[in-house]
């Protein structure tokens, strides 16, 4: 269930490069995944792209960013590398470990 | 629940068992040899196949290696590719670790039959947003198992991931998946983790590994350390329960399964020469019996290793080989000083029978020295071996526990029938019966050296305490070491006691001077008697002879008298024969008349026979 880098914005490169691992097609995988579009679509629409990696795939992938939970989204761009574990249904949490929130740097 | 489980393992169906060894029976759950030196030994041929084993321990004892020797032997020795999961080092790191132990990772991993996975878990970098579980880690698990088609798997340390993940309720469940998880793949699998206070680990990863648990530890006593590996439990299977050590060398983990052995160990009754001739000739012709254990004891200077070089003499003379381990000299220094005495063992080693394993007591721990040995003996098969002093052994360790290695080293030289003979230095102070190992009632045969001063010199005198199964001489002997080596000689025993050199020498020249006398007091009194018993027979003769004398005259005088008496009593006759020859006519007066005078002559006949 590989996407590969889709780009959902204009053509311009994306300041924001997402990638999201998953282990097959379950419940969680879907919602996940729909979490995450939502919340992109809401506070980054135009700058994204979002890179779906299913393990039960590609397994090798696994190993080059580390991954150990599932769900994980990693932020590989804008520097620094961040990784958001869970479902991201605590929308909060992720804006935070996206360095969305406007006073997150407080809040951190 | 931790100490709950830990208490049941204590009464688990191993742990009663403390027999040696352990041998597999037939029934028994499969086992997976780990390779590791001596440890399937412990555990009765190696670690649960397809279950997971706790391997606990401190920061250094020695886990990571463990889990990563397991891999290694499996893939070397028993053709069972392995992964390792590596939640702490990387695989550059691993690989460069364990070089030195002469393990090719990059090899193993060439060839397809190792796999390393470095796990790495940042806190800081990760934020939990919603609900997860590790899949990732058992979608790598399984990738990597399947890739080099796994048996066995090392996990190291699955523990840090309490550290990396902020949720420890979903960490244990996915933890308990997973073990279930390796359970039901078919999986040997080694998990390490850090030991916590009071508890086999410390975040209780034994609450989900039950088969097998293996707690390792690094103490360091009087500077020195000493490793110990220890089964805890093991369900299903008997294993040795005891604490033992084990050391990590260029071979990797070697454990040193040889306790006290039961004493099975068969018995020669075939006896050896100590090379020493007049020595065997108190232990009634030959000496030690083939396979026991001899202890020399003795005071500074008293030829200790003089009596064990003798001993490799006459081995290699027969064509056995021997092992010394010499804790005092190199083995330059013990040639030379042993050509002082005639003996060439220079000689001996390059022929190949003797071998000089020089080692400073100091310079490793106890169990070290142990090992050595075992592996020497192993390697080189010697009919002899020789710890020279077994006393040095205290400085690096306890007394019990010199004790305790010593007693592994004649248990295990006992089951191999190796002739072993200890020297012991007896501290000037102390009671020459005393040996400071205590081990003298490990020994079979006792040899006592020490040293007499008295009248301005030391003189050397040789005890043998004790000598089981045999008759031996319980006289003190002097000796001598000289060029031709080990001489006994002709021991005094005076009213004050043995007597020893000038003293001996002394008394030996008082005895001839008193001897000498003897006999001369004695030819004085032979001749003294022949003397008296010539005067007593001249004596005799004279007195004889004056009775001869006086028997003559007598005679003579009987004689006369006889001869006079006839007369009268012919003349009588003559008167009564007229005076019957007028009465009746007849003879009889005549015949009374001539028995008279015949008796006297006859009884004078039978006095001059």
């Amino acid at each position: 269930m590989t996407r590969g880098p889709s780009k959902r914005a204009s053509a311009r490169p994306p300041t924001w490069q997402l990638r999201l691992y998953i282990a097959g097609h379950t419940p969680r995988s879907v919602a996940v995944l729909s979490n995450l579009e939502k919340l992109c679509e809401e506070r980054l629409a135009g700058q994204y792209s979002i890179e779906v990696i299913d393990l039960l795939r590609n397994p090798t992938l696994a190993r080059g960013d580390q991954i150990l939970a599932l769900p994980t989204l990693v932020r590989k761009l804008p520097p620094p590398v961040k990784k958001i574990i869970g479902d991201l249904s605590n929308e909060e949490r992720v804006l935070v470990g996206l360095d969305l929130r406007p006073a997150g740097g407080k809040e951190r | 629940m931790a100490e709950s489980k830990k208490k049941k393992t204590g009464s688990g169906p191993g742990a009663s068992v403390a027999a040696h060894p352990f041998p597999p029976t037939s029934r028994a759950l499969p086992k997976a040899p780990s390779g590791i030196h001596g440890l399937d030994e412990i555990t009765g041929g190696g670690l649960p196949r397809g279950r997971p084993t706790l391997v606990c321990g401190g920061a250094g004892s020695g886990k990571t290696l463990f889990a990563l020797e397991f891999l290694v032997r499996g893939i070397l020795e028993h053709g069972e590719p392995g992964v390792f999961m590596s939640f702490e080092e990387s695989e550059e790191e691993l690989v460069a670790n364990v070089a030195s132990l002469g393990f090719d990772l990059r090899r193993l991993i060439g060839e397809g039959k190792l796999l390393i996975d470095h796990i790495r878990v940042e806190r800081s970098e990760i934020e939990e947003t919603g609900e997860y579980d590790l899949e990732g880690l058992f979608v790598r698990l399984g990738h990597a198992t399947k890739t080099v088609g796994a048996k066995r798997v090392a996990l190291d340390t699955v523990e840090s991931l309490f550290a990396g993940l902020p949720n420890p309720a979903v960490l244990r469940s996915e933890l308990r998946r997973l073990f279930r998880w390796l359970k039901d793949h078919g999986l040997t699998v080694v998990i390490t983790g850090e030991r916590g206070e009071g508890t086999l680990t410390r975040f209780g990863l034994e609450e989900y590994v039950s088969d097998c648990v293996i707690a390792l530890d690094h103490r360091v006593t009087e500077q020195i350390s000493t490793r110990r590996l220890r089964v805890v439990k093991y369900r299903g299977s008997h294993h040795g329960t005891n604490e033992y050590p084990f050391l990590i060398d260029e071979q990797g983990i070697s454990v040193l399964p040889i306790t006290s052995l039961g004493l099975s160990h068969v018995a020669s009754s075939e006896r050896i020469s100590t090379g020493i001739a007049r020595l065997d000739e108190m232990f009634g012709g030959a000496a030690y019996y083939r396979g026991s254990t001899v202890l020399v004891s003795g005071t500074a200077g008293t030829g200790k290793t003089t009596v064990a070089a003798l001993l490799v003499r006459s081995a290699c003379d027969r064509g056995e080989r021997a092992l010394y381990f010499a804790y005092e000299e190199s083995p330059a220094q013990l040639a030379r000083n042993m050509r002082s005495i005639g003996l060439d063992l220079d000689a001996y080693t390059d022929e190949g029978l003797l071998r000089i394993h020089p080692s400073r007591p100091q310079a490793n721990g106890l169990e070290l020295h142990l090992v050595t040995a075992h592996k020497l003996i192993a390697d080189f098969d010697p009919a002899i071996v020789i710890v020279d002093p077994v006393t040095n052994l205290i400085n690096v360790a306890s007394v019990a526990e010199t004790r305790s290695m010593l007693t592994r080293l004649i248990d295990f030289l006992k089951m191999r029938g190796t002739t072993a003979l200890f020297t012991s230095l007896t501290a000037g102070d102390a009671s020459p019966e005393q040996t400071d190992v205590g081990i003298s009632s490990l020994v079979d045969t006792w040899i006592m050296l020490e040293t007499v001063e008295s009248g301005g010199e030391r003189n050397r005198l040789l005890t043998i305490v004790k000598s089981r199964g045999m008759a031996h001489s319980n006289q003190k002997a002097e000796y001598r070491i000289g060029a031709d080596g080990i001489r006994l000689v002709d021991t005094y025993l005076g009213p004050s006691g043995v007597l020893t050199g000038s003293a001996r020498l002394a008394q030996e020249a008082a005895d001839q001077a008193a001897a000498t006398a003897q006999t001369e007091a004695s030819a004085r009194l032979e001749a003294q008697r022949e003397q008296k018993r010539r005067a007593l027979e001249g004596h005799i003769a004279a007195l004889r002879d004056q009775w001869e004398a006086e028997d003559a005259e007598m005679e003579e005088s009987i004689r006369g008298l006889v001869r006079q008496g006839d007369r009268t009593g012919e003349a009588r006759a003559e008167m009564a024969g007229s005076r019957l020859a007028f009465g009746q006519e007849t003879g009889q007066a005549p015949k009374a008349g001539r028995s008279g005078p015949e008796r006297p002559r006859s009884r004078r006949g039978r006095r001059r026979r």
